[in-house]
């Protein structure tokens, strides 16, 4: 597929000479003439009735607006939910802009008052005046479910949004056989995600056009655009939005809030540009969650390890509203991907989406994948345990073969390719399997606790096929666009749908359209994330950038490259079919000396004269393609850790960390490498520092930096990378996604060293995070157990 | 964006001044010292001064000097500075030891010794440090200057001894004799985090290689900074084994008083943390005491 | 002296001398940001931990968040957008660029002001030593690894 050297070299970042330099351009260094500031007055109360919200004071001190939910009733909509899930009984709950009668969860805003200048919107906010009725709140999606719970809405009964089933091939027979079943309850705790850039917007009106310009902190431009025309009534083709630098979103930025329609409303209603940047604490407070499953499985296995069977009942916590994707993350990017990378015949999933008085929860980096990978790789290496087999033993035996491509999963998808045991097979030998387990030995003689994890996983990204994404009721495709233009003077821009945050492409879409069109790499330039300049784009997140809009971008070459031929064939003189291309050269088969480059090419299709244009072809030499993918991908690979714990402190360090991953065709492998080590330390910090902790009041403990545990440099091991190239057969350049595999294989990684290292005294598994207070606690009670006998 | 309240402010160029602000506003003013612990609460709305008292610009107030048998350290000397002494690494390395896990290195940059011991945060590290080596602080007001031991320092948590009207102005640590060793063990979630526990140790062996002198000061174990009394009798005039390590270790745990921390440990964890502390610094001290490293 | 209003305050910043007045309130990192143009400094949170507001004051490292613009007044500031000089890049932001120490950039500056620092006071830091002092820095998207090999990179090359 790589026709030059360009695709795959290790190319240095374009991105980076403005970042390095502090020339970057986020949403809060947007500066324009006559700017003001909005801040949002937000609930105190986890649950509450509102009967009084006064912004008098605030407007007689000087505000330049102020104003209620009641205020906007009638004009800035609902935010709506764009996943309404298939395979389920679904209630979406009305999710107001500004709450107006009811406040759901510690954040959830309830006025905003803008001012001349920050300190004075500060100040104005400050002298709103809100009534509260505070209500009992409940924040546990298993006590939201009791009957005489609190309850959030009056039409959702017992707090139960949805309830979702999926399964395949005939479970009973399975457990019927089972010769072992393995019950464990699991707990995929709750995560913020915490970009280091929070979420803002600046909304611009321009009167002479009618028309608004939004910079957003926003992971995909249309989709704002889109959903907010859709919230304020103001025409689609009548915004602008523009997202420039993006600080890291791992999902946050996807999702539309409320703040951004209210403040592109603002923006209007008052004539004026608009700020609006949460701060860090609202980010953790009113910023989606991730992760939070409650698990009930079933595992079904004969005693040689074979897996029969699985049977999931999970709880998911939503939190109060319904985010834009909300329901598909715990049901469909969950369930579906319940075989993991092994040959199960019988799955049957069951999924409950429970509202509680916590901020929404939706897609953080992984989205449902994590919380199935983390259960498979519990579940076997809990199997192993029970069997006295060794972990490594029973993957071997259930893996799917990589005869068996492309594989029918009995969840319904159909992986596209994969070797899952080539990559099992250089992690252990990478990590030394067999001689950390002597070690182990040798070790536990002495009483230290050493540990060796691993964690198997297939992913499912590249989202996606719009047929399939359209069936799982997702509001639009999940097909990419991209036009390539090439300039007369042979320069290429390359405008794409994909909206890269530190992903890299404006490099490797280059990367990928020089090598494609046969031009030098700085012949190329990348447009993204401006509505103004680019045809409608999906947008980036579930690793869908590279094989999405890659391929997008791929095809668009493909038609430049065949209208060029015309255009060749044209000026070399003879037919279409004896034209030859190749790096960026079209040649007479059998005559190589008789040749035209592109960038002559390029210059014809623009001048347009008779010797330049046969005659029918219209002038120009661009291409806009939408490309809507085949299938999903399915990235895979084995990542192993090794692990001592100290058994006075609980503390866990990691010794080593290998990482085997397999991602398709790697376009720029530095670039790869660094999505899997940051991918990597977000999946060790959920399984041992991070987690979202509200209080029984709904109180959120952890609403800092420095209460919720982001890991330092001095925290995290260096990983050590390594892969296999197993191409997908479906996408043009062979690639799959690779963003988030890091964060799914990592968690169960760790989970599985430390818990390997206390397995020999009796221990068979501690929920997440592994806090050294939590593993202290569950070491006293074993050995007290002990001298107990 | 990151706005705080109004307040009116102040930035006296002579202590003088400063107490004379001091007095004037009696409790109703804070004092900016580092700034690494008022302003975040300032940021998160928990603390609304209506008058800022900057201390950064009085004269006279960063030092540290060897004064015979003690080393005094002006209230404004930044933890960087005390872990980058070469004087202090000689004499009382504890304290470089300490400092140099405060926060982060950005952080240690700007806070003072002074502005921690003054918070009085239970998960302030200065005073267990302190404690431990039997220090004093220096209050100064328009009235006089007087001396506290930092064991009387702290009422409660975020609670001293300071009178309105009175400011730190100086720290003073008696040089520890030949044969002494510290050891300063801080347990943390993360790097930079708080303390999930701590404890400071300070010892001198006499000839025979019993302890002739022992300070253990607990961090994060209990509503102040806590003199671990039992633990430290229970080493005092006896050669450290590990046996009497152990009983000084098993003390410790009875001197602290923790309280359940939600994020990092709950009482019992705490209170078996601050054995095992105290037991692994004990080790440590004496090694050092003994000429180990 | 009573300050109420505004406060004069005049700083040497990137080596040019500046007078703004501010109040008292205003943090450093909002005059460098809104009174000065000087957008490379970032910020990310409201407790002083995630460190993308590094920058140099009177020599030394220190979060722009946590510090009052007025106790600024008479020092002098180095932002990012002072250290490359005549369009040619600092050592530290070549090697960052060689190394792919940066993802979505946000956490960059304050990460390459602290190196800054941090190799003046050790020249010659051991990976584990970098990792520490690097403790007062977040970033989300590089898990540190080439972070960590752009700063031993860079301290290489300034000791040549």
């Amino acid at each position: 597929m790589a026709v030059t050297a360009i695709f795959g070299a290790r190319v240095k970042r374009r991105e980076d000479p403005r970042l390095i330099t502090g020339r970057g351009r986020f949403t809060d260094d947007i500066r324009l003439p006559g700017m003001c500031y909005a801040v949002f007055v937000r609930s105190p109360y986890a649950h509450a009735r509102v009967s009084r919200v006064d912004v008098s004071k605030a407007l007689k001190a000087g505000a330049l607006a102020a104003l209620t939910g009641s205020d906007l009733d009638g004009k800035v909509g609902p935010v709506p939910c764009a996943w309404v899930i298939t395979n389920a009984e679904i209630r979406v709950p009305t999710y107001r802009p500004l709450a107006i009668d009811k406040v759901r969860y510690v954040g959830d805003p309830v006025a905003v008052v803008v001012g001349e200048s920050p300190e004075k919107a500060h100040d104005y906010a400050k002298l709103v005046e809100v009534e509260y009725e505070p209500l009992p709140a409940v924040v546990d999606q298993e006590e939201a479910m009791r009957s005489g719970a609190p309850q959030l809405y009056d039409d959702v009964p017992n707090n139960v949004a949805f309830t979702w089933r999926l399964s395949g091939g005939d479970i009973e027979k399975a457990f019927s056989a089972a010769d072992v079943v393995v019950e464990k309850r699991l707990v995929n705790h709750r995560l913020q995600p915490a970009a280091m850039e929070t979420r803002g917007i600046v909304a611009s009106y321009e009167a002479s056009s009618d028309s608004i310009t939004a910079w957003i902190t926003s992971q995909n431009p249309h989709i704002h655009r889109f959903l907010i025309s859709a919230m304020t009534g103001i025409p689609e083709h009548k915004i602008r939005v523009i997202a420039t630098d993006v600080g890291g979103g791992f999902g946050s930025k996807i999702h539309v809030y409320g703040p951004e329609a209210v403040v592109t409303y603002l923006a209007k209603t008052l004539g004026r540009p608009v700020k609006w940047m949460e701060t860090r604490r609202e980010n953790f407070l009113a910023t989606i969650h991730g992760r939070d499953h409650i698990q009930y499985v079933k595992l079904a296995a004969k005693k040689d390890g074979t897996i029969l069977g699985l049977d999931v009942r999970s709880i998911a916590n939503l939190g109060a509203y319904l985010s834009t994707a909300a329901p598909g993350i715990p049901t469909w990017l969950f369930g579906l991907m319940l075989s993991g990378p092994y040959k199960i015949p019988a799955i049957r999933c069951e999924v409950m989406g429970v509202l509680t008085n916590t901020a929404p929860v939706d897609a953080y980096r992984g989205a449902g994948r994590p919380e199935a990978t983390y259960l498979l790789e519990r579940m076997v290496d809990i199997l192993a345990r029970r069997l006295g087999m060794d972990p490594v033993e029973v993957r071997r035996r259930n893996f799917i073969e990589k005869e068996a491509f492309p594989y029918q999963s009995v969840t319904g998808i159909l992986y596209d390719s994969g070797d899952y045991l080539a990559a099992f097979n250089k992690a252990l030998e990478k990590i030394g399997y067999a001689e950390f387990r002597r070690r182990q030995e040798e070790a536990r003689r002495q009483g230290k606790l050493l540990g060796i994890g691993i964690s198997s996983y297939v992913e499912i990204c590249g989202l996606g096929p719009s047929r399939a994404v359209r069936a799982t009721g997702f509001g639009l495709g999940l097909w990419e666009s991209a036009t390539v233009r090439v300039h007369p003077s042979g320069k290429v821009t390359v405008y794409t749908g994909g909206n890269p945050h530190g992903q890299g492409e404006e490099t490797t879409f280059a990367q990928i359209a020089a090598d494609q069109l046969g031009v030098p790499l700085e012949d190329v330039e990348v447009i993204h994330g401006d509505t103004g300049m680019i045809p409608f784009g999906m947008g980036t997140y579930g690793s869908r950038t590279t094989p999405v809009a890659g391929g997008a971008i791929a095809l668009a070459c493909k038609r430049v490259i065949e209208k060029g031929r015309k255009i060749a064939a044209h000026l070399l003189e003879v037919s279409e079919q004896d034209v030859e291309f190749r790096a960026g050269v079209y040649s007479v088969r059998g005559l190589p000396e008789k040749s035209v480059k592109i960038q002559q090419v390029a210059l014809a299709s623009y001048a347009a004269g008779s010797r330049e244009l046969p005659e029918g072809t219209e002038p120009g030499l661009e291409s806009t393609a939408f490309y809507d993918p085949e299938n999903f991908t399915f990235p895979f690979g084995t990542h192993v850790c090794t692990v001592e714990v100290d058994p006075e402190t609980g503390m866990v360090k990691i010794l080593r960390y290998v990482a085997v991953d397999d991602c398709g065709v790697r376009i720029n492998p530095t670039i790869v490498e660094g999505q899997i080590h940051g991918g990597v330390v977000q999946g060790i910090a959920q399984a041992l520092w991070e987690q979202a902790i509200y209080d029984n009041n709904g109180n959120l403990l952890t609403a800092t930096l420095s209460d919720y545990a982001v890991p330092t440099a001095a925290d995290v091991p260096e990983i050590e990378t390594d892969e296999t190239i197993t191409p997908s057969p479906h996408n043009p350049l062979g690639v799959k996604g690779v963003g988030e595999t890091g964060t799914i294989a990592a968690t169960p990684a760790v989970v599985n060293a430390v818990i390997d290292a206390l397995s020999h005294l009796g221990i068979e598994h501690i929920d997440m995070p592994l806090t050294p207070a939590r593993v202290w606690r569950v070491l006293r009670e074993t050995r007290k157990g002990e001298s107990a006998k | 964006m990151l706005t705080l309240d109004q307040f009116d402010y102040f930035a006296p160029s002579t202590l003088r001044g400063a107490l004379t602000l001091a007095a004037r506003y009696r409790g109703r003013a804070v004092f900016l010292a580092g700034g690494q612990s008022l302003l975040p609460l300032m940021k998160l709305g928990l603390l609304s001064p209506k008058t800022v008292i900057d201390l950064n610009r009085v004269r006279g107030l960063e030092y540290i000097r060897g004064d015979g048998r003690w080393v005094r350290i002006g209230a404004m000397t930044r933890h960087n500075s005390i872990a980058t002494s070469r004087l202090l690494a000689g004499k009382v390395p504890l304290m470089v030891e300490a400092a140099s896990l405060i926060g982060d290195p950005q952080v240690r940059n700007m806070g003072t010794i002074g502005g921690s011991l003054a918070h009085a945060d239970p998960a302030g590290d200065w005073g267990s440090v302190l404690i431990a080596l039997r220090g004093v602080i220096q209050a100064a007001s328009l009235g006089g200057r007087r001396l506290i031991e930092a064991d009387k320092f702290f009422v409660d948590a975020f609670k001293t001894r300071l009178r309105p009207g009175e400011l730190i102005t100086e720290v003073r640590v008696p040089v520890p004799p030949k044969g002494s060793g510290g050891a300063y063990l801080k347990l943390v979630r993360r790097e930079g985090d708080f303390a999930t526990a701590a404890v400071g140790v300070q010892l001198t062996l006499d000839k025979t290689g019993a302890v002739s002198r022992a300070g253990i000061g607990l961090t994060s174990l209990g509503p102040v900074n806590i003199r671990a009394v039992r633990a430290e009798e229970a080493l005092v005039g006896r050669v450290p084994t590990d046996g009497v390590i152990e009983e000084a270790a098993d003390a410790a745990a009875s001197d602290a008083r923790p309280v359940t921390d939600p994020l990092r440990g709950d009482e019992d964890y705490k209170r078996a943390m601050a054995s095992v502390l105290t037991r692994r610094a004990i080790k440590l001290a004496v090694s050092r005491a003994r000429g180990g490293a | 002296m009573a300050q109420k209003g505004l406060v004069e305050i005049t700083v040497k910043v990137n080596g040019r001398v500046v007078k703004r007045a501010v109040e008292p309130r205003k943090l450093l990192v909002n005059f460098i940001r809104d009174d000065l143009g000087l957008t490379g400094t970032h910020w990310g949170c409201d407790t002083g931990n995630c460190g993308a507001c590094t920058v140099i004051l009177n020599g030394r490292s220190v979060k722009s968040c946590n510090v009052l613009a007025v106790q600024a007044d008479g020092a002098e500031l180095l932002t990012i957008e002072g250290l490359a000089s005549d369009g040619k890049l600092h050592p530290i932001q070549e090697a960052f660029w060689e190394n792919h120490a940066l993802q979505c950039g946000f956490c960059t500056p304050g990460f390459i002001m602290q190196t800054f620092w941090l190799l003046k006071q050790n020249p010659n830091p051991s990976p584990e030593e970098v990792r520490k002092m690097l403790a007062g820095n977040l970033c989300r998207c590089t898990g540190y690894q080439n972070i960590v090999k752009a700063v031993l990179d860079a301290a290489a090359k300034m000791r040549r």
